[in-house]
């Protein structure tokens, strides 16, 4: 191995970030936590009336996976920020467009995957068909990935402010709506039985999109904070 | 150390840097070659390790440029940073990994020099034994000699220093001393700031005073 290898580095990068979050867990369960108990709330709080809570889970369980997907947004790169980590990388060998799509990858393993495991559940929680159900998880997996990537762009600009947590939620909510009104409508009307190919065509594309783009954006947003 | 024996050569020439409207150095320039030793002196805020930020390619000089064997730095990209290493105030350890983990990552992401394993790095720092421990359980000075052993597992020419003697005590100085020496005299660069006075022997050495 005497050329750095990108595939390695990449890798590499991904192995270290779980491993952290392995060692830092009980933080790690924030998100999760928050969207359990921000959808178990909503029956309590608007009534149990089935045909309701079937009719408003969808959004519930978007807007919750939302939130939580923004809550663990900070962490993608400020404990690598604060102890330097971060310069380190801005001077690899490697492109750091890689490393960004390593650790991004880790993030979303780390704080969206959990999110689409208990989805089922909470689905079954708000009473909705099997047919959404499915539904429900493939738009999370086409989804959540998308809030990860645009997010990225948003932490990469702000890791260098103090206070950056106000600004990184109105940079990166609006990006959030297109997501979320396709991906909830998507729930809706697969309850309803209409079609739902084109949102799901849309969801991908977007899913497409950020993959390919955000790597540019939050590497080249990361080297100005760092500057 | 750095293997290749080839010839390099840092040059930089009427660098200028501008730090909240206020001018820290301006038409600045050297040329640092391999074997060579590059010095920042100067008081504190007079723009030490904004220069050597400058030098990793941090951040895009304000005026002027810096060369790589006569290409900029800017252009080389990654190419470049396969010739540096750079250990700055912030260690960039991570508290959280043990010590053969955190060089495992910096081999990694670096041109690793296949010469010196992880063990040898961390035999010559004298961390070999605290390999397996957390670096948050780690002394800050032992902290410090891990992150410096991250020099020795990459084939860089040029290490690139922030005030490497930082938290270390005479012992450690010394080892850390060796190692520069060690680098020097095998054909690498060494570009540093200190308070402390930094022994090398007979290295040829370029000293700048950023205060004058």
């Amino acid at each position: 191995m005497n050329t750095p290898s990108l595939s390695r580095a990449f890798a590499l990068l991904l192995w270290r970030d779980l491993l952290l979050a392995y060692r830092r867990r009980t933080e790690m369960i924030n998100p999760l936590l928050f969207f359990v108990l921000v959808t178990t709330l909503f029956p309590l709080g608007i009534g149990a009336d089935p045909a309701l809570l079937r009719q408003v889970a969808p959004g519930i369980i978007w807007v919750a996976a939302l939130l939580a997907a923004m809550l663990s947004l900070d962490s993608v790169f400020r404990s690598d920020f604060e102890d330097g980590s971060l310069e380190q990388f801005l001077i690899s060998a490697q492109p750091l467009s890689i490393l960004v799509l390593a650790k991004v990858v880790a993030h979303w393993l780390i704080t969206g995957l959990p999110l689409l495991i208990v989805a089922p559940l909470l689905g079954l929680l708000l009473d909705l068909p099997a047919a959404s159900i499915s539904t429900l998880l493939v738009t999370l997996a086409l989804g959540t990935p998308v809030l990860s990537m645009i997010g990225a762009i948003g932490v990469a600009l702000t890791v260098g402010l103090h206070r950056g947590g106000v600004i990184l939620s109105l940079l990166v909510l609006p990006l959030y709506i297109p997501v979320l009104i396709f991906a909830a409508n998507a729930v809706e009307s697969a309850g309803a039985g209409l079609p739902i190919v084109a949102h799901l065509s849309l969801l991908t594309a977007l899913l497409v999109l950020s993959t390919s783009l955000s790597p540019l954006a939050t590497a080249a947003a990361l080297k100005i904070s760092l500057s | 150390m750095t293997g290749t024996g080839a010839i390099f050569c840092l040059e930089a020439s009427g660098l200028g840097c501008v730090r909240d409207d206020r001018s820290l150095f301006e038409d600045l320039s050297f040329r640092l070659s391999s074997g060579q030793v590059l010095l920042l002196e100067g008081r504190n805020g007079s723009g030490k390790t904004s220069l050597l930020r400058l030098l990793c390619g941090m951040r895009q000089p304000d005026a002027g440029e810096i060369r790589w064997d006569g290409e900029d730095i800017f252009g080389l990209g990654p190419d470049y940073h396969t010739h540096i290493a750079y250990v700055g105030h912030k260690d960039g350890v991570k508290h959280d990994l043990t010590a053969f983990e955190n060089l495992k990552l910096a081999r990694g992401l670096a041109a690793p020099n296949l010469d010196t394993s992880i063990e040898d790095a961390l035999r010559q720092v004298e961390l070999w034994g605290f390999d397996d421990v957390a670096a948050r359980n780690l002394s800050a000075g032992q902290q410090r000699r891990l992150a410096l052993a991250r020099l020795l597992v990459t084939r860089a020419n040029l290490w690139i220093l922030d005030e490497p003697f930082t938290s270390l005590d005479s012992r450690g100085i010394a080892i850390v001393e060796t190692l520069f020496s060690n680098h020097v005299a095998h054909g690498g660069m060494l570009a540093v700031t200190s308070h402390h006075q930094v022994q090398l022997g007979d290295a040829e050495t370029i000293r700048i005073d950023l205060s004058s």
